[in-house]
């Protein structure tokens, strides 16, 4: 193996604005898929749609570009099929948080083994420019012509009460410490949620990559990322101060590990059929 | 033929389905066929529920509505059911009988479900060894002992009333529901995954494969919402798993979109749509055939699909598998439409052949798509590209796309790839169809009259038009299972030497008859249609088919 052969290189020309913030959490991806020795064969990516969701395509991997909200749940199934596959999802906070919020919720329950990274720009790219799920109050649109009147979702927050067990942000601005989160999570063993602020160049003239720079920080290298309680209260954070890093971080058993075959049989897809037994279940309708 | 018809009715929550159990056991082990099936109400405690148990010395298929014993676990079941009851029927009741008193000296009320059982067997002069055996699986210790002690204080209170005449050579034979024997059928199809929200009366399929998933070593996974169920089928699917999912009219309605995700990115899927009255929440626990025309089009715009409606338990079993072979061979959703009827209707049977199970995945290797970059979709005549799953072959990746997409997968905008996309899955199609099945017939060899239907109306047609035919009617009829795509052979040959043809359907407008005339330009006028929620009974059709002819 190539030290700087990037394996996962697709060289294929995107459907993106020059300087927008994807390019910089796929050139991560890629980087981040390539420092841990993974092949492109082992590695699924799947998304949703939206601007975000179009990183399948832009990656030389097995990609699963699904409908719009549900990235989630063929994730799920691709990872019980077949344990051995690295599952990424790759999609947008529209995507994750708003029509898939239900998605979002019920994985972090299961704690299945994917990682799931949220490019979160706090507005809606593909369909030019309305509110996501993220945006602040008093961002206007549009359609929220007078500014948002809703509350913006804290993804960290939430994810950490649901009981997620990784729990991460970061910025498309800042490469190097994308890529080290993004490696932690991959790594981790359960569900892993990246949050990535992204600066919309064409759309959010609010949330620019300069905002962000003079926002985000780093959480200390003393911070605990074991204490719930400290970290719920560092995710409440928001506003001049970003703070960026793993909030939370514990071990706790995965849905593989729970479901007794896929803990101690072959993956799934790899299992034969036993004819012999199913036709002996008809004994019991004798 | 022995033709003898059991009702027995209650409130939920009385012990009327551990009864009904019982019987139906001791019936069939004493080489008995039956037809069992359920009338409840959407709660768990209360309300009027009834079960009926059909027995014959033949196989039969379907109820009957008049009764030859009730059996009342309330008095409103008398007041509900009596008009029905045959002039020499038996009514069997605490009135009649001191069934209570006798549960108590034996020091557990609730025993006294098993004192009933044993009046009803001594009425019908059977033994009590079968029954004791039966009793056996249920209970044991001291609760068997009471039980059986119940079930001789039963057999000593009433008289023999009726002789059922005895069956010579009994065959082994099995008798279960529609939604065990699709869960059945799945499981020997090498289905390994299974992904479903609870819906009546789909559930109990997910119930039968979840029961098996520990002994198998398969998943069954309770999704959040129908949403995730079919998704998560696809994904598991794509990744190389044969997976399912299924549910009911609601449930479908939120399956649509991925419906159409399975069509467009070639990934196949089995749905079972085990239908009940709707729209909306409609008829929960009640019996349809509304849902043929939603399952025809659900999604947007057009892919290639197929659709198996189930006429019997028998099939509902070989068709299972026929669906995930189908489904592999074609990289297409298929949709299995049952109804609550199918679902709950206990029916004996021969047991199914199991060396006739073929599992057929369709899987290309590495020589099957050589070394070049692989094509997920590569254009070919027949429309189906070699398919291959992720993980298994270095240096190949597998891209799939809910975007319009070019043979690699990727996504594309241009006008001429959409329409080598669009003609390369709707190809599929036209392939699909030297697979497809023409309808069953049933009657006279060149009928004056043709009915049509589909389905589980099957049973209740069969026994019509046998009976007509009896009478000396020139009628026949093509009952349907495979609807989309839609045979049409069978049907333009009887067709054209018919005076009359008649739709028989579970829904308002007889949305067969509509399908039939959009694809063969003959009308279909005569629409006998029942949409109370109810399945036909046999004497009803009758009477209708000869009102019109």
């Amino acid at each position: 193996m190539e030290a700087n052969h990037n394996r996962f290189n697709k060289c294929s020309e995107t459907a993106w604005c020059p300087g927008c913030g994807n390019f910089g959490i796929l050139n991560a991806l890629e980087k981040a898929l390539n420092e841990l020795g993974l092949l492109p064969h082992e590695v699924v990516i799947c998304a949703g749609i939206g601007q975000a969701a179009k990183t399948p395509q832009y990656i030389n991997a097995n990609g699963f570009n699904g409908l719009h909200g549900r990235a989630l749940p063929p994730a799920t199934g691709i990872k019980i099929a077949n344990k051995h596959l690295k599952v990424i999802v790759n999609s947008g906070e529209g995507d994750s948080y708003g029509e898939g919020g239900n998605h979002f919720m019920h994985t972090i329950r299961r704690n299945i083994d994917i990682a799931h990274f949220v490019h979160n720009n706090q507005i809606y790219g593909l369909t030019k420019g309305q509110a996501s799920p993220t945006s602040d109050m008093g961002f206007a649109t549009g359609i929220q012509t007078q500014g948002v009147v809703t509350e913006p979702l804290n993804p960290i927050a939430l994810a950490i009460t649901l009981g997620a067990s990784f729990v991460a942000r970061s910025f498309s601005g800042d490469a190097e410490h994308l890529k080290k989160v993004m490696k932690e999570a991959i790594m981790h063993n359960g569900y892993a949620l990246v949050d990535i602020l992204q600066p919309c160049i064409s759309f959010n003239k609010v949330n620019t990559f300069k905002y962000y720079k003079e926002r985000v920080y780093h959480l200390e290298e003393t911070y605990d990322a074991t204490d719930k309680q400290k970290a719920f209260k560092r995710a409440q954070e928001w506003g001049d101060k970003i703070p960026m890093g793993i909030f939370y971080k514990q071990k706790k058993p995965t849905y593989t590990e729970c479901v007794d075959c896929l803990k101690k049989g072959p993956a799934l897809v790899d299992t034969t059929e036993d004819l012999e037994k199913i036709e002996k279940f008809m004994d019991e309708f004798c | 033929m022995v033709d003898y018809n059991i009702l027995l009715g209650g409130e939920a929550g009385q012990g009327m389905n551990t009864v009904g159990g019982v019987l139906e056991k001791i019936f069939t082990r004493t080489g008995y066929y039956i037809f069992a099936t359920k009338d409840y109400m959407s709660r768990i405690r209360g309300g009027h529920n009834f079960n009926c148990i059909r027995i014959s010395d033949e196989p039969i298929y379907t109820h009957r509505e008049s009764i030859d014993m009730l059996i009342a676990f309330n008095e409103e079941t008398i007041e509900l059911h009596e008009k029905h009851l045959l002039k020499d029927g038996l009514v069997i009741d605490e009135k009649a009988y001191p069934f209570k008193e006798l549960a108590k000296e034996i020091g557990n009320i609730k025993v006294i479900g098993t004192v009933m059982v044993g009046a009803v067997i001594k009425m019908l002069g059977l033994s009590t060894d079968i029954a004791e055996g039966v009793l056996k699986e249920y209970f044991s210790g001291d609760i068997l002992r009471m039980n059986i002690s119940a079930l001789e204080k039963g057999y000593d209170l009433v008289d023999k009333k009726v002789t059922l005449p005895s069956v010579a050579a009994p065959k082994k034979t099995i008798t279960l529901n529609g939604n065990q024997a699709v869960g059945l059928g799945a499981l020997a199809a090498g289905c390994k995954f299974f992904s479903g929200y609870p819906m009546t009366p789909g559930t109990g399929i997910m119930n039968y494969i979840a029961a098996k998933q520990h002994e198998l070593g398969i998943v069954v996974e309770q999704s959040e919402d129908e949403i995730a169920a079919l998704n998560m089928v696809i994904g598991a699917s794509y990744a190389g798993v044969r997976a399912m999912t299924s549910t009911s009219g609601g449930g479908y309605s939120l399956m649509v979109e991925a419906v159409g995700l399975s069509g467009i990115i070639e990934t196949p899927a089995v749905i079972a749509n085990v239908q009940r009255p709707g729209p909306a929440t409609g008829l929960p626990t009640r019996t349809a055939q509304g849902d043929l025309h939603f399952v025809l089009y659900a999604s947007q715009d057009e892919i290639p699909r197929m659709v198996i409606a189930l006429r019997s338990v028998e099939e509902a079993f070989y068709q299972t598998i026929r669906a995930f072979n189908l489904a592999d061979k074609y990289q297409i959703p298929v949709t299995i439409l049952s109804d609550q009827y199918l679902a709950d209707a206990q029916t004996t049977i021969l047991p199914y052949d199991f060396s006739a199970v073929k599992i057929e995945k369709h899987l290309a290797d590495v020589q099957g798509i050589g070394k070049e970059r692989y094509k997920r979709y590569k254009i070919t005549e027949d429309g189906i590209s070699p398919r291959i799953i992720p993980g298994k072959i270095p240096g190949q990746v597998v891209m799939v796309d809910s975007d319009e997409h070019d043979e690699y997968g990727h996504i594309i905008e241009s006008d001429t790839e959409r329409i080598q996309m669009m003609d390369k899955r709707m190809q599929k199609i036209e392939t699909l169809k030297s697979d497809i099945q023409e309808p069953w017939y049933v009657g006279s060899e060149k009928p004056e009259t043709l009915i049509v239907g589909w389905g589980s109306t099957y049973c209740v047609i069969k026994t019509v038009i046998e009976a007509l035919e009896k009478q000396g009617k020139s009628i026949g009829a093509l009952i349907y299972g495979d609807v989309c795509p839609l045979p049409v052979a069978l049907f333009n040959d009887y067709a054209a030497n018919a005076n009359n043809i008649i739709a028989v359907e579970g829904n308002y407008s007889g949305q067969l008859a509509d399908l039939i005339q959009q694809k063969t330009c003959i009308p279909i006028k005569i629409r006998l249609t029942k949409y109370d929620g109810r399945a036909w009974g046999y004497e009803e059709l009758q009477a209708k088919i000869q009102e019109v002819l």
